[in-house]
């Protein structure tokens, strides 16, 4: 285990030394001390290798991640895991807006709650939440997957693609083009992967899935909102 | 004179100004359709411009340097401020975002090649980077954009330099479009969405907004690529002044500033003509506010919207400029709405020169489509070299009147070097009236 303390470094050395590890590295895990909300704390990284960071982060931490697994062991600011392509990324704690924004793959798992537009845009990355989600959650979201065990916020999928949602509770409001779709077996067999992966204990059972009613798809006048 | 069967003299029928016979048109074609007009390029319409500007040139108080002969330099470096690794070019003229599903990879193929063998840089668009783009451009600005279709660290890495897009002057505050009849099974992947659908873009940053916000998408887009790369900020030309004070007090390297008569792709025809400001009009605020914070000639500028000819890259430099893009002209030089294709324009209704239902991706040059058929007629090799030709004589152009105003770098032309023609653009460009001293609003005027 490597451990890097940011009351004594710097998070240029902090991220160069991380992006220096590359696939046959055998410094494969990482803890960071003191993030005391740090901005793009582990961004960029394109390893294998584990990263624990120990208190709360600011904007845009694990951004663009690919291969690695950062466990944030408190709550993540704006951003989190944005454009993610692979990997893991855990929150223990709650995430603040725009969390997974356009993420390409990779798993992002929120333990507490997500703020507004989480998964805005998201492209193929799967998104599980333990808690509740923001408003304009999912907005324009094109693929991939997000699980939301709590409630959903006002305008849920507004504009959305091809992305699954999957909401337990209940959901204020959906946004324009959004609406629940049915859950055939294919869709309860990705939603009971995901739990799993995600360590959640729900009950596949208990979610309603939504999605786009494509009706914005070609442009209709009288679809315009 | 016509007479009524009274034997009354008639007026002559007599065409409103008002209701014009364009206007009327486009009232009919939206009362058939139900929907907006939607096409390529930048405004039609008339606008204060450059050419409203004229060199003084030299006299007895400023002698000239020899053409041909003297040195008169064209090389700038942009993003030198912050990024380990600055681009260095040769001329100061620069390719424009244009996105690959927008034009055809052979037409991105060429601009790069092009751009490269003039000595400057061309610049991805809202679709990513394609490996052909890549390959043939030897400087490669990668624009970061809304969308983040294609967006990824591993292309972010390859890029030369970075260009975060928040604005184009034919639609500040709009998101770029490409219509179904675009969408190829390649266009589609690279944006993960479905074939054939109309691609909407959002029209402003999922995961950033304001100022404060975009100072730490910076940190984390030079984080990312190891602070080696500049990084610019994309602004169209609504408010210049603030909006370049705000790039600058983000961190930017480079300001793209782009007017209203900049192109698109796609867009409603109502945005382009009547949101955003006239080239001329945007580049003295830019360069006061980069003047006001000490960062002018170190925040580099590079002004687009319109430019056409080595007078428009000179009188850029000279109101303060370090660079321009083009994009519109860098098409023709390829080829778009070449009258050779007449026939074919004239079956889509139109006529070359007009021509500019880019979205429509029935392009007969070849450029603006992704239909194998359409796509053959356009060769990479010959665009690129008709690209090369036009970007050298554009600079030689500059060059020549450089020398004639004395200078021996167009970076050294100012705004001295200039008059105008008209009250609006010596407004705009703050410049003398000809035959003047004077310009509305200058110091001390009435």
């Amino acid at each position: 285990m490597q451990t890097y303390d940011l009351a004594n470094g710097s998070l240029r050395e902090l991220n160069a030394t991380l992006h220096a590890q590359n696939k046959t590295t055998n410094q494969t895990s990482w803890k960071i001390i003191n993030p005391r909300g740090a901005h793009a704390i582990a961004c960029g990284l394109d390893s294998p290798i584990e990263v624990a960071i120990h208190g709360s982060t600011g904007y845009y931490s694990a951004g663009m991640n690919q291969h690695a697994t950062v466990n944030i062991k408190g709550s993540a600011g704006p951003g989190v895991a944005e454009n993610m392509m692979s990997g893991k990324v855990v929150i223990d704690g709650d995430a603040s807006q725009y969390a997974g924004a356009t993420g390409h793959g990779g798993l992002l798992v929120i333990k507490g709650n997500a703020s507004s537009r989480c998964g805005i845009s998201m492209k193929g990355i799967n998104i599980v939440v333990h808690g509740n989600i923001g408003h304009m959650s999912a907005f324009m979201a094109q693929s991939g997957n997000m699980v939301v065990c709590g409630d959903a916020g006002d305008a849920l999928g507004d504009s959305c693609y091809e992305a699954s949602l999957f909401v337990r509770g209940s959901v204020k409001s959906l946004g324009a083009d959004c609406e629940e779709k049915e859950m055939r077996p294919e869709h309860l067999e990705i939603l009971r992967e995901l739990l799993v992966q995600g360590e959640c204990d729900a009950k596949p059972a208990e979610f309603k899935r939504y999605g786009s009613a494509r009706t914005l798809y070609n442009f209709n006048i009288d679809n315009a909102y | 004179m016509s007479i009524n069967h009274s034997g009354i003299p008639r007026t002559t029928p007599r065409q409103s100004a008002t209701f014009t016979q364009d206007i009327n048109s486009e009232i009919r074609r939206a009362a058939a359709t139900g929907i907006y007009d939607i096409r390529g390029g930048g405004a039609k319409r008339k606008l204060p411009t450059f050419d409203d500007l004229l060199f003084l040139g030299a006299s007895i108080s400023r002698y000239p340097l020899e053409g041909y002969r003297e040195k008169c330099d064209t090389n700038v470096t942009i993003g030198g401020l912050n990024a380990a690794n600055p681009i260095h070019l040769e001329i100061p003229i620069t390719i424009a975002g244009m996105s690959f599903g927008a034009l055809s990879g052979p037409a991105k193929e060429a601009l790069g090649r092009g751009a490269s063998e003039a000595g400057t840089s061309t610049t991805t668009g809202d679709g990513g980077m394609t490996p052909e783009e890549r390959g043939h451009s030897s400087k490669l600005v990668y624009q970061y954009l809304p969308s983040r279709y294609g967006m990824n660290p591993n292309d972010l890495r390859k890029a030369d330099a970075i260009e975060i897009v928040v604005g184009q002057g034919a639609k500040p505050g709009g998101g770029g479009m490409l219509l179904g009849q675009k969408i190829s099974d390649r266009v589609a992947q690279m944006r993960n969405l479905p074939k054939g659908i109309d691609q909407r873009s959002a029209c402003r940053h999922p995961d950033w907004t304001g100022p404060d916000d975009l100072e730490i998408k910076i940190l984390e887009l030079r984080e990312i690529t190891g602070w080696k790369v500049p990084i610019y900020v994309k602004v169209a030309g609504a408010r210049p002044y603030y909006d370049t004070t705000l790039a600058i007090k983000a961190g930017a390297d480079a300001i793209v500033l782009d007017g209203m008569q900049g192109g698109t792709a796609a867009t409603q025809d109502v945005f382009i003509e009547h949101v955003g400001q006239p080239t001329l009009a945007i580049v003295r605020p830019a360069v006061k506010a980069l003047q006001d914070l000490g960062m002018h000639r170190k925040v580099q500028l590079i002004l687009s919207g319109g430019i056409r000819t080595g007078a428009d890259v000179a009188k850029a430099m000279a109101l303060g400029a370090d660079a321009v893009a083009i994009g519109t002209a860098a098409l023709i030089a390829l080829g778009d709405n070449d009258p050779k294709w007449e026939k074919d324009y004239n079956k889509l209704g139109t006529t070359s020169g007009a021509y500019d239902d880019w979205h429509e991706g029935q392009d007969p040059a070849g450029i603006t489509t992704q239909d194998p058929e359409l796509m053959k007629r356009f060769d990479p090799i010959e665009g690129g070299r008709r690209l090369r030709n036009y970007l050298k004589v554009m600079t030689l152009e500059a060059q020549t009147i450089a020398r004639a105003c004395g200078k021996n770098h167009l970076h050294n032309l100012e705004p001295e070097d200039l008059v105008a023609l008209t009250m609006e653009a010596a407004a705009m460009a703050q410049v003398p009236l000809a035959g003047t001293d004077w310009w509305p609003g200058k110091s001390g005027s009435f």
